[in-house]
């Protein structure tokens, strides 16, 4: 036999005390674990949405303002067919203050025969833009033609094939990356596109309430003010001299955002930090309640010429066994549950939640199991020293 | 020649003296019983001597080295490489089955080696029960395990506390005369017990009376 299998020989012998402190392990792992990962993915899900909204200032029509949750609008990505004149955009551009704007024009496809999928299309000015280009340009480099959309991550259309909207086929250019938000359920085409595409619309008899020619509509104008100009300004001038408009500050919406962020990340901190407290102390006092049952045995092995740096080796290497499997397991679980119910978790936090990377994920799994061993081995390092140092004189007088 | 050799040992608890200024020696192939009262420092004694205790006064010379004074650590080493240890509750790893309890000893000594604890068991009249749990055996079968454990590894001394204290006549006289094999190649033995035959199967009896010798006594009959 192989006496370094010894610890293994233990914790088989004793079934029901090894469940337990393996299941202790795995609600510390699947705490700390499911935790740290939809932290990460909130998080991930907020930069990203922080990156797209690189605007200080959006501009929807007025009536659109008062109808929707704006915040819905524009953090989740959710649109609406709302329109406004384009020449609103030449106008903001004079703002004093005012870097950058471009238009983005929405509409959406129906579930109907004339179109394959029920979608919402964004239009937008490929030269222009600053709020979906940078995130386009990271999946999709070259420019997008005529007549071609990119799908959102969440869209089944395969790359390469075509969506009908409106009778007019238009051809997938490519895949976007995953957003976290609804920004993944539609699809992207430039402006004049959209125009083609609004047209179609009318031309098959749908009306869409335009308040003029697809070709002079806008649906939202997103603002850059310059370095020292101010935003709120900026938005209190459009609010009081472009009629019809509704200019919102986006860096309020954010802070939003992260407040409740800083809340779900408090709650789970502290969490995290109650579970790793309990789990300690259970497993400190598991181990020292075996500490007396073992005292014999552990004597015996060391009149039989263990030292005790053998003897508390043999704990360390238990308890690491245990953490292991259980830390394992609770890693394996998390992933079972977050993965798959991420929709739901992001609906019940209501913040955008978007998957880390499989590296990070990785090194989160590999820093639970680190944190779970420790956490094993320190809680257990009484009773190891306790047992390696034994008084083996007792063992003469053991009754 | 002298293997162990005890000078002025005492060993105190606050005010009770276990122990109390003990001298013996012993020789190399020597078999010697320790008698005594209950209380009188014999486990004591074997404790010092087996290296699982120190005294708190004199010194312990074992194979010409004083003992007395080292680490715990260093202590384990000489236990591992000069001693074999008997006792009367057996002490057996109760998880591990015949064999392996030889094993373990072989393991912390040097290396595992199955055949040769199949054959340490053979020698005790246990081969076939190699396989058996602690559990599963009698006190006899125990004490004999335990006699194969602590010879398994050829120490020069074997340390026996009231190795038959817990055993019937007949598993007794297994034990007799496992011990005297072990004589005969020369091992030295050193055997507390309160059963005078057990002692009379010693070549000399040391007697000790609250914590002191009292007398010693040669075995004239003694038989090789
Ligand atoms: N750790 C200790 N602390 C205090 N007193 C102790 C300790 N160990 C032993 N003693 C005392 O030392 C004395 C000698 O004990 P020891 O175990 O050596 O006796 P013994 O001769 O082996 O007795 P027995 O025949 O009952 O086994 C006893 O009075 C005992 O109570
Ligand atoms: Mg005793």
């Amino acid at each position: 036999m192989d006496f370094r299998k010894l610890p293994i020989r233990n914790l088989v012998r004793r079934p029901g005390r090894t469940a337990t402190l393996v299941l202790l392990v795995l609600l510390l792992s699947f705490t700390m674990f499911g935790g740290a990962l939809t932290l990460l993915s909130i998080r991930g899900g907020t930069k990203s949405l922080e990156g797209r909204l690189g605007a200080d200032v959006i501009v929807v029509p007025s009536e659109m303002a008062s109808k929707v949750n704006l915040d819905n609008v524009l953090l989740m990505g959710t649109t609406g067919s709302y329109y406004m004149k384009a020449d609103i955009l030449d106008q903001i551009r004079a703002v004093e203050g005012v870097e950058k704007a471009s238009a983005q024009l929405f509409m959406a496809s129906l579930r109907a025969s004339c179109c394959s999928v029920a979608v919402q299309v964004i239009g937008f000015d490929p030269e222009e833009d600053f709020t979906v280009q940078p995130w386009i340009t990271r999946s999709f480099k070259r420019g997008l033609g005529d007549m071609e959309v990119l799908v959102g991550s969440r869209v089944s259309t395969e790359v390469g094939g075509n969506i009908r909207i409106y009778e007019k086929d238009c051809r997938v250019a490519g895949r976007l990356e995953s957003t976290g938000t609804q920004m993944d359920t539609a699809v992207y085409a430039t402006i004049d596109t959209v125009r083609t595409l609004i047209k179609a619309a009318e031309d098959l008899g749908h009306d869409l309430k335009l308040p003029g020619d697809p070709s002079e509509l806008v649906s939202a104008v997103y603002v850059k003010v310059s370095d020292g100009a101010s935003a709120d300004n900026a938005a209190g001038y459009i609010n009081g001299h472009i009629r019809r408009t509704e200019a919102i500050r986006t860096k309020n919406m954010l802070t939003d955002v992260s407040d409740s962020m800083a809340g779900v990340s408090f709650v789970m901190t502290i969490l995290i930090a109650a579970v790793w407290l309990l789990v300690f102390f259970l497993i400190l006092i598991a181990f020292l309640m075996i500490l007396r049952e073992r005292k014999k045995e552990f004597a015996s092995l060391r009149v039989l010429g263990a030292s005790s740096g053998m003897l508390s080796s043999m704990v360390f290497r238990e308890t690491a066994i245990i953490s292991f499997t259980g830390g394992l397991a609770g890693i394996a679980l998390a992933c079972l549950i977050v993965f798959p119910f991420s929709a739901l978790i992001e609906k019940m936090l209501d913040l955008p939640f978007l998957r880390p990377a499989a590296g990070t994920i990785a090194g989160l799994a590999v820093g639970t199991l680190v944190m779970c061993m420790i956490t094993g081995i320190i809680a257990s390092a009484w009773s190891a020293y306790k047992l390696g140092h034994v008084d083996v004189s007792m063992i003469l007088r053991e009754e | 020649m002298s293997l162990l050799e005890l000078k002025d040992i005492s060993k105190i608890y606050g005010e009770l003296k276990a122990l109390d200024n003990v001298s013996i020696h012993v020789d190399k192939g020597e078999w010697v019983a320790i008698m005594g009262p209950s209380g009188s420092g014999k486990s004591t004694m074997m404790n010092i001597i087996g290296c699982m205790d120190k005294p708190s006064k004199g010194q312990v010379f074992l194979d010409g080295v004083d003992i007395s004074k080292e680490s715990s650590r260093k202590l384990t080493e000489i236990r591992r490489d000069k001693i074999g240890l008997i006792f009367q509750q057996f002490h057996m790893v109760n998880y591990l089955t015949a064999v392996e309890n030889i094993m373990v000893s072989q393991y912390y000594h040097s290396l595992p080696d199955e055949e040769e604890a199949l054959e340490a068991l053979g020698r005790v009249g246990l081969r076939d029960r190699a396989k058996h749990l602690p559990s599963q055996l009698s006190g006899g079968e125990q004490q004999r395990v335990c006699v194969a454990r602590a010879l398994i590894n050829h120490p020069e001394l074997i340390l026996a506390d009231e190795p038959t204290g817990n055993l019937d006549e007949a598993n007794e006289n297994i034990v007799l005369d496992l011990f005297r094999q072990l004589h005969r190649e020369g091992t030295t033995l050193i055997v507390v017990t309160h059963d005078p035959e057990v002692a009379e199967a010693a070549q000399r009896t040391i007697v000790l009376e609250h914590g002191r010798v009292a007398r010693e006594i040669i075995n004239e009959n003694f038989q090789e």
